[in-house]
């Protein structure tokens, strides 16, 4: 094994790699500027929607209860939301976004109230469209803090105390350390990205590589030269994963970075709305052990990415072959995500979905030391098969030669 | 020196099974001769110089290259050897220099002498003025010279030409025909395949007329046409061929 020559090899590519624009563009300027600009952005036009619809004073209509004028008062006194005429087509309306609830009022609700006899309000809204929630949720707590506000006078009218009605109080306490509040908004998506990322950056560098070369007919110069195959196919693997790990590295830094500026940026927007959201802590000991179980899958995907672009005839073919990789590979790193989906030894042994589940239990504070140790070993298997592969390839004749 | 001995290739085919492409040459090419392969196309030509460079292996029989078996010694055979065709492009993102210093360094060349080895050939190949051109942005001409360099860095002591000027144009055509008469003049051992008779009849010493594999016949240009009693070698081709 000489290291000199997959070093001459490895340098070579990197040079070459550098000075293509689509490589520049793929390891370099997507992870550093487009990553955090898709994200904070995405995120940033999020805040500021719920933000403004928080805002918003929602128009809202009272329906009957002409013969409950107290209610109606109190109704068109409230400053959190402004009263529309009564129209026979409030569900309509509420569709087209045109009001965003309706109250319903029944039939002498200001006598039944005086008289203690039960009742319902109807509310109506547009479920699942922020705005109209928030106009619902509006008349529901002024219906909620009248009917408090009658059940009160009755007691002190009757001379007994308020804890009759309500002997204790209930109050959640969170214990989870601030990483875990963190971790358990973005635990499952930082691995997702690190694991997409490794992936996207291996894939044009590999291509090129593999494939491009075979289209530009470099391929038989390069063959022509003393170099060992196994030294040359080391050589360009070397460049796959530095522009995998590269590309990782670079958008998680951007990331980070962007994330902390962004935080100020977006609190302000939400007026705090935000903040448990955001409340994330990612220690030192977390970063360096997802990079220990990460790194060597971002070698497997190397290795397997240049192993199945080599056997391309052009560019276009890798293309056509790599694409779908992208399923295959995002379907387990989502699948961490789904609630319920622990890691136990079995899963350990599943390439992406053993890597996305730890690395999701370590950004929640959470270190099972020996699934990491099973994960790092099983990962380094494939790792080192997908490369011992690339190799073979690279010594067939009909592989390099395929017509 | 070369020396082939009852080289075969054969290749699978999914639809037709497996397929002799060179099916038992054997010819010897010497220092300081020039050895032409004379073929028409899908001959065996490439095949069999793809053989001699070890770009490929044999499926059977073996050739000795200055000294080295192809199947024993494939990366020491490299070492020695030249290989020039029309398929070996260049790094278009890598400047001329920095092609040719690459094949140097996997040549095993240490940084100094390999520098003294560019300045040399540059100068002589009149190639300074494009020294730090990328090779994407070379004339065809240019290449030509930048890929005669990266085949000379190491100075082998035999060269192997596979069709070096199909697609050129006369200018280029004339500087590679004049490389080669050079390789032969320095001693090395050059063989050299084409389809083009007035080629063969300039340049070659030997001349091996190659046909569905086999080597059909060999000898110098004035011994083909006492053999054959024609003058033409195109006329002797077409012979040698139908027969």
């Amino acid at each position: 094994m000489s290291l000199r020559n997959i070093g001459i090899v490895y340098r070579k590519e990197l040079i070459d790699s550098l000075r293509d624009r689509r490589t520049v563009i793929s390891m370099i300027v997507v992870p550093i500027f487009v990553m955090p600009l898709l994200t904070i952005g995405i995120g940033g036009v999020l805040v500021s929607q719920v933000g403004r619809a928080m805002e918003e004073v929602p128009k809202v209509m009272i329906l009957g209860g002409h013969d409950s004028p107290n209610v109606r008062k109190q109704l068109e006194q409230l400053k959190q939301v402004n009263i529309v005429p009564e129209k026979p087509d409030y569900a309509e309306e509420i569709s087209n976004k045109q009001i965003r609830a309706a109250v319903d009022i029944p039939e002498g609700f200001d006598a039944k109230l005086a008289a203690g006899e039960p009742m319902t309000v109807k509310i109506y809204m547009y479920e699942g469209e922020i705005k109209s929630g928030f106009g619902a949720d509006r008349l529901q707590k002024f219906f909620r803090d009248l009917r408090d506000q009658t059940v009160q006078q009755n007691l002190r009218a009757r001379q007994l105390p308020e804890s009759l009605i309500q002997p204790f109080t209930i109050k959640e306490q969170n214990v989870a350390p601030p990483e875990k509040v963190g971790g358990a908004v973005l635990g499952g998506l930082v691995p997702y990205f690190v694991i997409l990322l490794c992936l996207t950056g291996a894939m044009y560098p590999a291509m090129d590589l593999t494939a491009g070369e075979k289209e530009r007919g470099t391929i038989e110069t390069i063959l022509c030269s003393p170099i060992s195959r196994t030294h040359l196919v080391l050589g360009k693997f070397l460049m796959v994963l530095t522009a995998s790990v590269a590309t990782a590295v670079l958008a998680l830094s951007s990331m980070a970075v962007s994330f902390g500026a962004g935080k100020k940026l977006l609190l302000g927007v939400a007026h705090g709305a935000a903040d448990t959201a955001m409340q994330i802590t990612i220690s030192g000991k977390a970063v360096a052990s997802i990079f220990l179980v990460v790194f060597p899958l971002a070698v497997f995907f190397s290795a397997a990415l240049l192993a199945i672009s080599l056997f391309a005839k052009s560019f276009k073919e890798a293309q056509s072959y790599l694409s779908p990789l992208m399923i295959v590979v995002v379907l387990p790193a989502v699948a961490a995500m789904i609630p319920g989906v622990d890691l136990n030894a079995k899963l350990a042994l599943v390439p992406v979905l053993n890597t996305s589940l730890v690395s999701k239990e370590i950004i929640t504070g959470t270190y099972h030391w020996n699934y990491i140790a099973l994960i790092f070993v099983s990962s380094s298997v494939y790792a080192a098969a997908a490369i011992a592969i690339a190799v073979k390839l690279f010594q067939s004749e009909d592989v390099l030669f395929r017509t | 020196m070369i020396e082939a001995q009852h080289l075969v290739k054969r290749f699978r085919d999914k639809k037709r099974g497996t397929l002799p492409a060179v099916d038992g040459i054997s010819f010897t090419c010497r220092p300081g001769e020039i050895y032409g392969l004379l073929g028409a196309n899908g001959a065996g030509k490439t095949t069999t110089l793809r053989m001699l460079a070890t770009i490929l292996a044999p499926t059977e029989g073996t050739a000795i290259v200055a000294g080295h078996d192809v199947n024993k010694e494939p990366e020491k055979v490299r070492a020695c050897v030249g290989f020039l065709s029309t398929a070996t492009a260049l790094y278009g993102r890598l400047s001329a220099f920095e092609m040719v210093q690459y094949f140097g360094r996997l040549h095993g060349m240490d940084e100094s002498s390999l520098r003294c080895r560019i300045d040399t050939i540059f100068e002589r190949l009149e190639m300074n003025e494009f020294r730090d051109r990328r090779c994407d942005k070379l004339s065809t001409g240019m290449k030509q010279k930048v890929s005669i360099a990266r085949t000379l860095v190491h100075d082998p002591s035999v060269m192997i030409f596979d069709e070096p000027t199909v697609g050129l144009d006369v200018m280029a055509a004339r500087t590679i025909a004049g490389f080669i008469r050079e390789c032969r003049d320095a001693g090395k051992t050059v063989i050299f395949s084409t389809h083009v008779m007035s080629e063969v009849e300039k340049l070659c010493d030997h001349i091996g007329i190659i046909h569905n594999g086999k080597l059909m016949a060999e000898g110098t240009l004035a011994e083909l046409r006492r053999r054959f009693a024609l003058q033409d070698l195109e006329d002797i081709f077409v012979k040698v061929v139908e027969s």
